[in-house]
Protein backbone atom coordinates (compact mmCIF):
# COMPACT_ATOMS: atom_id res chain seq x y z
CA UNK A 1 0.00 0.00 0.00
CA UNK A 2 1.15 3.33 -0.70
CA UNK A 3 2.31 5.01 2.41
CA UNK A 4 -0.22 7.95 2.15
CA UNK A 5 -3.25 5.35 2.08
CA UNK A 6 -1.97 3.90 4.67
CA UNK A 7 -1.87 7.46 6.22
CA UNK A 8 -5.60 8.17 5.43
CA UNK A 9 -6.54 5.05 6.53
CA UNK A 10 -5.20 5.95 10.10
CA UNK A 11 -6.91 8.95 10.13
CA UNK A 12 -10.14 7.14 9.37
CA UNK A 13 -9.33 4.58 11.76
CA UNK A 14 -8.48 7.50 14.54
CA UNK A 15 -12.17 9.10 13.00
CA UNK A 16 -14.13 6.11 14.32
CA UNK A 17 -12.28 6.29 17.96
CA UNK A 18 -12.78 9.61 18.61
CA UNK A 19 -15.66 9.26 21.07
CA UNK A 20 -13.64 7.80 23.40
CA UNK A 21 -12.80 12.01 23.55
CA UNK A 22 -16.27 11.80 24.37
CA UNK A 23 -16.78 8.96 26.85
CA UNK A 24 -13.07 9.14 28.89
CA UNK A 25 -13.89 12.64 30.25
CA UNK A 26 -17.53 11.39 31.34
CA UNK A 27 -16.12 8.85 33.22
CA UNK A 28 -13.73 10.94 35.10
CA UNK A 29 -15.69 13.20 35.52
CA UNK A 30 -14.27 16.05 33.98
CA UNK A 31 -15.56 19.57 33.07
CA UNK A 32 -14.77 21.97 29.93
CA UNK A 33 -10.52 22.60 29.31
CA UNK A 34 -9.61 25.40 31.51
CA UNK A 35 -10.75 28.99 30.18
CA UNK A 36 -13.34 27.25 28.32
CA UNK A 37 -16.29 27.56 30.80
CA UNK A 38 -20.02 27.84 30.23
CA UNK A 39 -21.36 31.10 31.84
CA UNK A 40 -22.76 28.80 34.79
CA UNK A 41 -19.75 27.83 35.45
CA UNK A 42 -17.77 30.74 35.59
CA UNK A 43 -20.94 32.40 37.94
CA UNK A 44 -20.43 29.45 40.33
CA UNK A 45 -16.55 29.76 40.44
CA UNK A 46 -16.17 33.61 40.72
CA UNK A 47 -19.89 34.48 42.15
CA UNK A 48 -20.68 36.68 38.94
CA UNK A 49 -19.98 36.56 34.65
CA UNK A 50 -17.94 39.20 33.97
CA UNK A 51 -20.02 41.75 31.99
CA UNK A 52 -17.73 41.86 28.54
CA UNK A 53 -17.97 37.74 28.82
CA UNK A 54 -21.72 37.40 28.90
CA UNK A 55 -22.00 40.02 25.95
CA UNK A 56 -19.73 38.76 24.07
CA UNK A 57 -19.62 34.71 24.51
CA UNK A 58 -22.78 33.99 22.04
CA UNK A 59 -21.54 36.18 18.99
CA UNK A 60 -21.23 32.94 16.56
CA UNK A 61 -23.80 30.42 16.67
CA UNK A 62 -21.95 27.41 15.07
CA UNK A 63 -24.36 24.61 13.31
CA UNK A 64 -22.50 21.66 15.59
CA UNK A 65 -21.71 23.15 18.65
CA UNK A 66 -19.03 20.84 20.74
CA UNK A 67 -19.31 18.46 18.07
CA UNK A 68 -22.82 17.21 18.48
CA UNK A 69 -24.76 16.27 15.48
CA UNK A 70 -28.60 17.61 15.63
CA UNK A 71 -29.21 17.05 19.58
CA UNK A 72 -27.89 13.61 19.25
CA UNK A 73 -26.20 14.22 22.35
CA UNK A 74 -28.92 14.25 24.33
CA UNK A 75 -30.34 10.71 23.29
CA UNK A 76 -27.34 8.74 25.03
CA UNK A 77 -23.91 7.48 24.61
CA UNK A 78 -24.72 5.49 21.48
CA UNK A 79 -26.03 8.71 19.59
CA UNK A 80 -23.86 11.12 20.86
CA UNK A 81 -20.35 9.04 19.84
CA UNK A 82 -22.19 8.46 16.13
CA UNK A 83 -22.81 12.47 16.38
CA UNK A 84 -19.67 12.78 17.53
CA UNK A 85 -17.71 10.61 14.27
CA UNK A 86 -20.20 12.22 11.88
CA UNK A 87 -18.87 15.95 13.45
CA UNK A 88 -15.23 14.43 12.60
CA UNK A 89 -15.86 12.91 9.31
CA UNK A 90 -17.60 16.28 8.34
CA UNK A 91 -15.30 18.37 9.72
CA UNK A 92 -12.01 16.52 8.47
CA UNK A 93 -13.43 16.78 5.10
CA UNK A 94 -13.72 20.88 5.02
CA UNK A 95 -10.08 21.05 6.23
CA UNK A 96 -9.03 18.18 3.38
CA UNK A 97 -11.00 20.06 1.14
CA UNK A 98 -9.54 23.85 2.00
CA UNK A 99 -5.93 22.63 2.28
CA UNK A 100 -6.35 20.79 -1.04
CA UNK A 101 -7.58 24.04 -2.56
CA UNK A 102 -4.96 26.78 -0.83
CA UNK A 103 -2.42 24.23 -1.24
CA UNK A 104 -3.37 24.11 -5.51
CA UNK A 105 -3.14 27.66 -5.40
CA UNK A 106 0.34 27.88 -3.42
CA UNK A 107 2.26 24.93 -4.68
CA UNK A 108 4.82 25.56 -7.23
CA UNK A 109 5.56 23.82 -10.16
CA UNK A 110 7.74 20.30 -10.08
CA UNK A 111 11.13 20.36 -11.40
CA UNK A 112 10.72 18.15 -14.73
CA UNK A 113 12.25 15.02 -13.50
CA UNK A 114 15.69 14.08 -14.30
CA UNK A 115 15.72 12.85 -17.86
CA UNK A 116 13.28 13.78 -19.73
CA UNK B 1 -6.94 26.14 24.54
CA UNK B 2 -9.25 27.30 22.13
CA UNK B 3 -10.05 30.63 23.38
CA UNK B 4 -14.00 31.39 23.14
CA UNK B 5 -15.03 34.64 22.17
CA UNK B 6 -15.80 36.91 25.56
CA UNK B 7 -12.76 35.84 26.97
CA UNK B 8 -10.45 38.36 25.74
CA UNK B 9 -11.31 41.86 25.17
CA UNK B 10 -11.06 44.13 21.84
CA UNK B 11 -7.72 45.18 22.53
CA UNK B 12 -6.09 42.03 22.75
CA UNK B 13 -8.04 39.89 20.01
CA UNK B 14 -7.35 43.08 17.95
CA UNK B 15 -3.41 42.59 18.21
CA UNK B 16 -3.44 39.19 17.75
CA UNK B 17 -5.14 39.67 13.89
CA UNK B 18 -2.46 42.52 13.82
CA UNK B 19 0.21 40.07 14.58
CA UNK B 20 -0.96 36.78 12.41
CA UNK B 21 -2.53 38.64 9.45
CA UNK B 22 1.51 39.52 8.58
CA UNK B 23 2.50 36.02 9.53
CA UNK B 24 -0.20 34.50 7.43
CA UNK B 25 0.58 36.17 4.25
CA UNK B 26 4.45 35.44 5.40
CA UNK B 27 3.73 31.79 5.71
CA UNK B 28 2.24 31.41 2.21
CA UNK B 29 4.86 33.47 0.46
CA UNK B 30 7.28 30.62 2.13
CA UNK B 31 5.07 28.28 1.62
CA UNK B 32 4.67 29.46 -2.15
CA UNK B 33 8.53 29.11 -3.16
CA UNK B 34 8.89 26.09 -1.38
CA UNK B 35 5.78 23.36 -1.38
CA UNK B 36 5.85 20.86 -4.19
CA UNK B 37 2.52 19.40 -5.75
CA UNK B 38 3.49 16.19 -4.38
CA UNK B 39 3.57 17.63 -0.69
CA UNK B 40 0.12 19.08 -0.90
CA UNK B 41 -1.60 15.83 0.11
CA UNK B 42 0.30 15.74 3.14
CA UNK B 43 -0.41 19.07 4.09
CA UNK B 44 -4.24 18.51 3.96
CA UNK B 45 -3.19 15.23 6.17
CA UNK B 46 -1.39 17.35 8.55
CA UNK B 47 -4.41 19.30 8.68
CA UNK B 48 -6.80 16.85 9.24
CA UNK B 49 -4.61 14.70 11.79
CA UNK B 50 -4.56 18.31 14.24
CA UNK B 51 -8.39 18.46 13.59
CA UNK B 52 -8.53 14.99 14.86
CA UNK B 53 -5.98 14.27 17.88
CA UNK B 54 -7.89 17.61 19.01
CA UNK B 55 -11.06 15.85 19.40
CA UNK B 56 -9.77 13.14 22.04
CA UNK B 57 -10.02 15.15 24.83
CA UNK B 58 -8.07 13.92 27.97
CA UNK B 59 -9.47 14.50 31.42
CA UNK B 60 -7.88 15.49 34.79
CA UNK B 61 -9.62 13.35 36.92
CA UNK B 62 -12.24 14.79 38.25
CA UNK B 63 -11.14 18.70 37.19
CA UNK B 64 -10.67 20.24 33.84
CA UNK B 65 -10.11 18.55 30.24
CA UNK B 66 -7.53 19.08 28.11
CA UNK B 67 -5.89 17.57 24.38
CA UNK B 68 -2.84 17.08 22.17
CA UNK B 69 -2.33 18.91 19.17
CA UNK B 70 0.10 17.29 16.80
CA UNK B 71 1.50 20.79 16.13
CA UNK B 72 5.28 19.98 16.41
CA UNK B 73 4.52 16.51 14.44
CA UNK B 74 3.00 18.48 11.49
CA UNK B 75 5.98 20.84 11.71
CA UNK B 76 8.22 18.32 11.61
CA UNK B 77 6.73 16.48 8.76
CA UNK B 78 5.74 19.59 6.04
CA UNK B 79 8.02 22.25 8.07
CA UNK B 80 7.17 25.08 10.61
CA UNK B 81 5.61 27.30 7.85
CA UNK B 82 3.40 25.08 5.96
CA UNK B 83 2.44 23.53 9.60
CA UNK B 84 1.10 27.38 10.23
CA UNK B 85 -1.38 27.10 7.46
CA UNK B 86 -2.27 23.55 7.78
CA UNK B 87 -3.08 23.95 11.68
CA UNK B 88 -4.78 27.81 11.21
CA UNK B 89 -6.72 25.73 8.72
CA UNK B 90 -7.71 23.15 11.01
CA UNK B 91 -8.84 26.11 13.68
CA UNK B 92 -11.04 28.50 11.41
CA UNK B 93 -12.56 25.21 10.77
CA UNK B 94 -13.54 24.04 13.84
CA UNK B 95 -14.19 27.75 15.30
CA UNK B 96 -17.06 28.04 12.00
CA UNK B 97 -18.39 25.16 12.29
CA UNK B 98 -17.85 23.40 15.59
CA UNK B 99 -17.96 26.73 18.13
CA UNK B 100 -14.25 25.33 19.71
CA UNK B 101 -12.35 28.21 19.73
CA UNK B 102 -14.48 32.05 19.01
CA UNK B 103 -14.37 34.05 15.94
CA UNK B 104 -12.95 37.08 17.52
CA UNK B 105 -10.32 34.87 19.14
CA UNK B 106 -9.04 32.64 15.89
CA UNK B 107 -6.30 34.74 15.35
CA UNK B 108 -5.04 34.76 19.17
CA UNK B 109 -6.02 31.14 18.96
CA UNK B 110 -3.46 30.98 15.57
CA UNK B 111 -0.73 32.37 17.38
CA UNK B 112 -0.69 30.04 19.97
CA UNK B 113 -1.14 26.82 18.28
CA UNK B 114 -0.04 27.40 14.39
CA UNK B 115 2.67 29.93 15.18
CA UNK B 116 4.01 29.32 18.56
CA UNK B 117 3.75 25.53 19.07
CA UNK B 118 5.03 24.84 15.87
CA UNK B 119 8.04 27.22 15.88
CA UNK B 120 9.19 26.43 19.28
CA UNK B 121 8.40 22.85 18.63
CA UNK B 122 10.38 22.69 15.42
CA UNK B 123 13.26 24.00 15.87
CA UNK B 124 14.31 22.40 19.85
CA UNK B 125 13.61 19.30 17.45
CA UNK B 126 15.89 20.75 15.21
CA UNK B 127 18.48 22.10 17.71
CA UNK B 128 18.77 18.67 19.79
CA UNK B 129 18.24 16.58 16.23
CA UNK B 130 21.50 18.14 15.03
CA UNK B 131 23.14 16.43 12.31
CA UNK B 132 21.83 13.28 13.53
CA UNK B 133 20.66 10.69 10.84
CA UNK B 134 16.66 10.69 10.27
CA UNK B 135 16.41 7.36 11.02
CA UNK B 136 18.27 7.48 14.79
CA UNK B 137 16.97 7.94 17.97
CA UNK B 138 18.59 11.51 18.72
CA UNK B 139 15.95 11.93 15.93
CA UNK B 140 13.33 10.90 17.84
CA UNK B 141 14.15 11.71 21.48
CA UNK B 142 14.37 15.28 19.76
CA UNK B 143 10.90 15.32 18.35
CA UNK B 144 9.86 14.05 22.02
CA UNK B 145 11.18 16.74 23.64
CA UNK B 146 9.92 19.60 20.44
CA UNK B 147 6.53 18.20 21.03
CA UNK B 148 6.76 18.45 25.29
CA UNK B 149 8.16 22.33 24.28
CA UNK B 150 5.48 23.49 22.27
CA UNK B 151 2.86 22.66 24.05
CA UNK B 152 3.82 23.84 27.08
CA UNK B 153 4.92 27.31 25.64
CA UNK B 154 1.78 27.40 23.48
CA UNK B 155 -0.27 26.99 27.04
CA UNK B 156 2.13 29.61 28.80
CA UNK B 157 1.19 32.25 25.59
CA UNK B 158 -2.44 31.29 25.59
CA UNK B 159 -2.39 32.04 30.17
CA UNK B 160 -0.91 35.07 29.05
CA UNK B 161 -3.40 36.22 26.71
CA UNK B 162 -6.35 35.18 29.74
CA UNK B 163 -4.18 36.50 32.28
CA UNK B 164 -3.62 39.76 31.13
CA UNK B 165 -7.72 40.52 31.17
CA UNK B 166 -8.18 42.06 34.16
CA UNK B 167 -5.16 43.96 34.00
CA UNK B 168 -6.70 45.92 30.85
CA UNK B 169 -10.54 45.84 31.24
CA UNK B 170 -12.92 46.67 34.63
CA UNK B 171 -15.85 47.69 34.57
CA UNK B 172 -17.12 51.09 36.52
CA UNK B 173 -17.27 48.19 39.53
CA UNK B 174 -13.95 47.08 39.35
CA UNK B 175 -14.94 43.93 38.53
CA UNK B 176 -13.02 42.41 35.35
CA UNK B 177 -14.95 42.77 32.08
CA UNK B 178 -13.69 39.52 30.52
CA UNK B 179 -11.48 36.47 31.39
CA UNK B 180 -11.74 36.87 35.05
CA UNK B 181 -8.46 35.21 36.51
CA UNK B 182 -4.90 37.64 36.73
CA UNK B 183 -1.73 36.31 35.69
CA UNK B 184 -0.62 34.51 39.26
CA UNK B 185 -3.64 32.06 38.67
CA UNK B 186 -3.52 31.64 34.84
CA UNK B 187 0.16 30.38 34.21
CA UNK B 188 0.60 28.24 36.95
CA UNK B 189 -2.63 26.30 36.32
CA UNK B 190 -2.57 26.34 32.11
CA UNK B 191 1.63 25.85 33.00
CA UNK B 192 1.02 22.72 35.05
CA UNK B 193 -2.08 20.66 33.35
CA UNK B 194 -0.16 20.99 30.31
CA UNK B 195 3.74 20.27 32.14
CA UNK B 196 2.00 17.18 34.27
CA UNK B 197 -0.35 15.60 31.67
CA UNK B 198 -1.13 17.01 28.08
CA UNK B 199 2.41 17.59 27.64
CA UNK B 200 3.62 14.28 28.13
CA UNK B 201 0.94 12.82 25.92
CA UNK B 202 1.68 15.16 22.68
CA UNK B 203 5.30 14.10 23.61
CA UNK B 204 4.25 10.26 23.18
CA UNK B 205 2.18 11.32 20.24
CA UNK B 206 4.83 13.01 17.95
CA UNK B 207 7.84 10.46 19.18
CA UNK B 208 5.57 7.50 18.26
CA UNK B 209 4.59 8.89 14.94
CA UNK B 210 8.27 10.11 13.85
CA UNK B 211 9.24 6.47 14.93
CA UNK B 212 6.53 4.96 12.81
CA UNK B 213 7.95 7.55 9.99
CA UNK B 214 11.41 6.29 10.39
CA UNK B 215 10.52 2.67 10.24
CA UNK B 216 8.04 2.66 7.32
CA UNK B 217 8.83 5.96 5.23
CA UNK B 218 12.00 7.79 6.64
CA UNK B 219 12.01 9.94 3.34
CA UNK B 220 8.93 11.68 4.32
CA UNK B 221 10.88 13.19 7.27
CA UNK B 222 13.15 15.11 5.13
CA UNK B 223 10.18 17.36 3.59
CA UNK B 224 9.94 19.75 6.78
CA UNK B 225 13.54 20.25 6.35
CA UNK B 226 13.39 21.22 2.86
CA UNK B 227 15.54 18.30 1.60
CA UNK B 228 13.18 16.71 -0.90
Amino acid sequence: MKPTRRLWWGLILLILLSPLGLIVPELFKSGPAWGEWRLEEIEKMIGFVPEGLKKWVDLWSAPLPEYHFGGWEKKGLFHSSLGYILSGLLGVGMVVLVTLLLGKWMRRKDPPAKGS
Amino acid sequence: MHIPDGYLGPQTYGVMYGAMVPLWALASRIVRRTLQQRHVPFMALGAAFVFVIMMFNIPIPGGSTGHAVGGVLIAILIGPWAALIAISIALVIQSFLFGDGGVTAIAANCFNMAFIMPMTGYWSYRLIGGRAPATSRRRWIAAAIGGYIGLNVAAVTTAVMFGLQPLLARGADGRPLYFPYPLEIAIPVMALQHLLLFGIIEAVITALLVIYFQRTEPSLLEIGEGKR
